[in-house]
């Protein structure tokens, strides 16, 4: 009970993992909550990689950790600046909406 | 080890609830603030890990940046936020159906974890240059490797950044029409010349 094991962190990254997919499920309408899901879900990913990085004394996993974290900083800055410019175009940001390109 | 293990509880339990928290609000505003509270508890985690470099960048880079970032496009947007709940239950049974399967499956692998003997590097393993010297910092490890061994993606992830930044900014980037701007350029290559013009004017003769 009292001894913190990596399964702990596992069970803790993957209950947020699920809640990030969950979450994308629920808000289908809402793209920025579809957004904050997927930074969720990337935060569950981080967990994993510095658990791992700790539980078997190898650095590189919390090296990765930080470009996943790069990574995920960029795809939110585009993420919304994708969504101001179609709510500039369109005066709505309803995913049911956004189908123009569709053939 | 009670202590850690139960500041281990307090935040995994908060990160959860926190989690739970993003998804269900019925406010955006509230969603952000709730991820925030995430990212703190995630950076708490990393620091019970031992990874404090990362718990800061968490800190300063989420909480700092793209919460802000999201909190500035949540308020700054005039969306219809009730609208956008409508079949808002529609979804949870095949969401929570979807979700919870692969919560099972995640918390199966992960329940079932083991290290096996040859995993853990011991001394002289072809990992021993990434492993962390017990006298040196997490920050310092993280460092010395970062512009060594990993020094090209490092530069990449840079280039990551780069790009993105110029992508948003030219994405969002618009002129709008009529609107008087001072142009400086054109204001400065004037000549006198051009702007004055001398006419002799006939008495009584008008121009």
């Amino acid at each position: 009970m009292f001894e913190i094991t990596l399964s702990h962190y596992l069970s803790v990254a993957a209950i947020l993992f699920a809640l990030g997919v969950f979450g994308i499920f629920l808000n289908r309408k809402n793209v920025i909550v579809i957004l904050m899901s997927v930074e969720l879900m990337l935060l569950a990913v981080n967990i994993n990689m510095v658990a791992f990085s700790s539980f078997l004394h190898d650095l590189s996993g919390q090296i990765f950790a930080m470009f996943i974290l790069t990574v995920a900083a960029a795809e939110a800055a585009i993420g919304l600046a994708i969504m101001i410019v179609y709510f500039r175009n369109r005066g709505t940001i309803e995913v049911e909406d956004i189908n123009v390109m569709k053939g | 080890m009670i202590i850690s293990a139960l500041a281990f509880y307090l935040f995994a339990t908060l990160i959860v609830a926190s989690g739970v928290m993003v998804i269900v609000s019925r406010n955006p505003v509230h969603s952000v603030l709730f991820l925030i509270l995430a990212f703190f508890n995630g950076a708490g985690l990393f620091i019970l890990l031992g990874a404090e470099f990362l718990a800061m960048i968490l800190v300063v880079v989420y909480v700092g940046a793209v919460a802000v970032l999201f909190l500035f496009v949540v308020m700054m947007l005039d969306i219809n936020f009730v609208k956008l709940r409508e079949g808002f239950l529609n979804y949870l049974p095949v969401g929570g159906l979807i979700g919870l399967i692969l919560l099972i499956e995640l918390l199966m692998v992960a329940g079932g974890w083991a290290f096996s003997a040859q995993a853990v590097p011991g001394p002289g393993a072809p990992l021993s240059a990434l492993a962390p010297d017990p006298g040196v910092s997490n920050t310092l490890a993280i460092g010395k490797l970062i512009y060594t061994h990993y020094f090209y993606l490092f530069q990449a992830a840079g280039l990551v950044l780069l790009v993105a930044m110029i992508g948003a900014i030219t994405l969002t980037l618009r002129t709008r029409k009529g609107v008087r701007k001072q142009n400086i350029a054109h204001q400065v290559s004037v000549n006198a010349k051009d702007r004055i013009e001398l006419k002799k004017v006939k008495i009584r003769g008008g121009v």
